[in-house]
């Protein structure tokens, strides 16, 4: 994985003490409120409902043992024992007191980690793939590009007061597990006819309180002209992106209000104007960021593995999770694991510290030090021997981690709502863990198969509910909780919104309507390789929107 | 008629305070002070001189109603913020809770 240079660590370093002063400027008076929300949002530190939430970046969602570490010392020195995965693939810490976050984030940095444009109206830490650097189906690692653009766009002068955020995701494979569709620039990594590397560009894509599939302006971006290009469509952005309404300012509005074409034809004329200048990138430097990147040397292909045959046959539900919480890797002999942060009737993305150790500690031992984080909220390690599965199952088992839900009803993405957020209207845990009890049965969920369910608490929708299979959006009504359902979202290569089906339900009736829904589905699938997305696409609302309102 | 409370987050810890009688801030909803109509601006003026002060963050008046001589906010949001935490468990003890839970059921 990448390791800081001089500069990375000088400059992350003078961060913290910048920081440091700004804080004691603002805990003895010489800083006000105002003048001081600006900084601490550069710095990621937002005040929510309760307490400070301090967001700490995980660059594409990679991190190493040690790394995973200093998050559970983090919680556990600075907070109260625990953080959350979001789905940005950052943690979230819900308790640090202002005056100590400047000695979390010196101790963040000791280990390469910093909270740098993990909020504000920049560009946002960069997503991608959770299985890059190992998915069988990938076409080259999206990581690399990602390095590249965290460094391009790290307080970069022209893009620190940008209209809006600014969110930039990659995939490197067809299969799209990085919701590129649905950001502000998502680039798919491909080859063209003569094998050469690029990038298919999309723009505009978006959720929030108007969710927009991404345009496609490039079909193929050549590599070297990656930079050049961003440059290009958010030069177009900042120059022309709506500044009179918070509301409009996200890079969607602007596509859509001036059309694709026109938006494609204002980029690729910049582009021209820069695409020779510095900004080209060097084939020595792509190649020198690829080689932080490269596999270890060990991870060599291996034989099958009879033990683990016999393990599977032995203990059902070893077997279970092996078919669920792996994923086939480009090393014969290996998996991905995802270790599921969704127990049943837990807090969607949370970890305790001594869950963090423990993964550390497995992947430390048993996972070529890697670790990642998804963006549904989930812990992965990419890199595993399948002689290896057991062990590593067996000690999740004792961490309360071995939940074999991947994929499943129960993998719920759900933002921290009116629990914890300063702009939620309602809650998202409570009805998370409500629908997890009520599908808890594995049995019931394997037979349910793949089914996204994601739940924001409120419009700006961090739980991803347009893009949910069954999408769940919380709304006050009356000073009471309710909670409207849409259909047929997904965030993947087929990207789409999903379509509101009727009048919201009350926090007694919401769970009970998830249920109809999947037992409509369920009657109605083709078979049990019918998807429930596969099947609303078919069957359309109607037999959805009967079962819930009756046909009267 | 509602009465209100005056709130605001602690500029050190962040942590939900109300304004109490005294003029100070209060960690417990049950040391709020009630506020009639009539006085409630010149309650958020002092409140606001605290947050130039730097000694809260953001302070606003929310309303409540008195029950058994305890004030409780109206609105769900502003429930949640009083109890001090979310309506869930979280950390280890949501950890335990779960086992609980299974192991009653089981």
């Amino acid at each position: 994985m990448y390791r800081y240079d001089e500069f990375d660590h000088e400059f992350v370093t003078a961060r913290v003490a910048q920081f440091r002063d700004q804080v004691g400027r603002r805990v003895s008076g010489e800083l006000t409120e105002d003048q001081f929300k600006p900084l601490r949002l550069m710095n990621g530190v937002y005040l929510q409902l309760h307490a400070y939430m301090l967001r700490v970046a995980v660059p594409y969602g990679t991190l190493n043992s040690e790394q995973m570490r200093m998050l559970a010392h983090v919680a556990r020195k600075y907070d109260r024992g625990y953080g959350h995965f979001t789905t940005r693939q950052n943690i979230q810490y819900n308790w640090p007191r202002l005056s100590e976050i400047p000695d979390a984030l010196a101790e963040l940095a000791s280990v390469e980690m910093h909270a740098i444009q993990t909020s504000g109206n920049c560009i946002r830490n960069v997503t991608a793939d959770h299985f890059a650097g190992a998915a069988e189906d990938e076409v080259a690692d999206p990581r690399p590009y990602a390095e590249i653009l965290r460094q391009w766009s790290s307080l970069h002068p022209e893009f620190v007061f940008l209209p809006r955020k600014f969110k930039v995701a990659v995939t490197g494979a067809e299969r799209d597990r990085a919701a590129i569709q649905v950001h502000d620039i998502g680039l798919h990594l491909k080859k063209d006819a003569e094998g050469r590397l690029g990038f298919a560009v999309y723009i505009g894509g978006g959720q929030g309180r108007t969710p927009m599939v991404a345009k496609k302006i490039r079909d193929f971006l050549p590599e070297e002209d990656l930079l050049s290009y961003s440059e290009a469509i958010l030069r177009v952005y900042n120059l022309n992106g709506r500044r009179d309404n918070k509301y409009k300012a996200r890079i969607k509005i602007l596509v859509h209000e001036t059309g694709s074409d026109e938006i494609s034809r204002q980029v690729e004329e910049e582009w021209e104007r820069i695409r020779h200048g510095a900004l080209k990138l060097p084939q020595g430097e792509v190649e020198r960021i690829r080689e932080y990147f490269a596999a270890p040397d060990a991870l060599a292909p291996l034989a099958p593995s009879p033990a683990l045959a016999i393990e599977r046959a032995r203990d059902p539900e070893f077997d279970a999770w092996v078919e669920r919480n792996t994923h086939p890797h480009r090393v014969p002999g290996h998996v991905s694991v995802t270790i599921s942060l969704k127990p049943i009737g837990g807090t969607p993305g949370d970890a305790t510290a001594e869950q963090m150790d423990v993964v550390a500690s497995l992947a430390e031992r048993l996972g070529f030090d890697e670790i990642r984080v998804s963006h549904e909220q989930n812990l992965i390690l990419p890199h595993v021997a399948k002689a290896d599965l057991k062990a590593i199952y067996d000690e999740l088992v004792v961490a309360g981690l071995a939940t074999a839900n991947a994929g499943l009803v129960t993998d719920i993405i759900a933002c921290p709502g009116l629990d914890y957020c300063a702009l939620a209207n309602a809650r998202s845990i409570p009805v998370a863990q409500r629908i997890s009890q009520r599908f808890g049965d594995m049995a019931r969920q394997r037979d349910i198969g793949d089914l996204k369910i994601k739940i924001s608490g409120c419009i700006n929708a961090c739980g991803h509910h347009h893009v949910g299979h069954i999408g769940i959006l919380g709304v006050e009504k009356k000073g009471e909780e309710f909670y409207q359902i849409s259909l047929g979202g997904s965030g993947d290569e087929n990207s789409s919104i999903g379509e509101i089906i009727g009048r919201g339900f009350s926090t007694e009736e919401i769970v009970d309507a998830v249920e109809t829904l999947v037992d409509t589905y369920i009657a109605r699938r083709e078979s049990p390789d019918e998807t429930f997305l596969a099947a609303y696409r078919r069957l359309g609302q109607a037999p959805f929107k009967d079962a819930l309102y009756g046909t009267a | 008629m509602t009465d209100k409370l005056i709130t605001a987050n602690h500029l050190g810890d962040g942590l939900v305070v109300f304004l109490t009688a005294a003029g100070g801030w209060s960690y417990k909803l049950a040391d709020a002070r009630v506020i009639p109509e009539a006085e409630l601006e010149a309650a958020l003026a002092i409140a606001k001189g605290q947050h130039e002060a730097g000694i809260v963050v953001d302070p606003y008046e929310i309303e409540a109603t008195v029950v058994e001589g305890i004030p409780v906010p109206v609105r769900l949001r502003e429930k949640i913020r009083a109890a001090g935490g979310p309506t869930v468990t979280y950390g280890e003890a949501e950890i335990a809770e779960r086992a609980a839970t299974l192991k009653h059921a089981g």
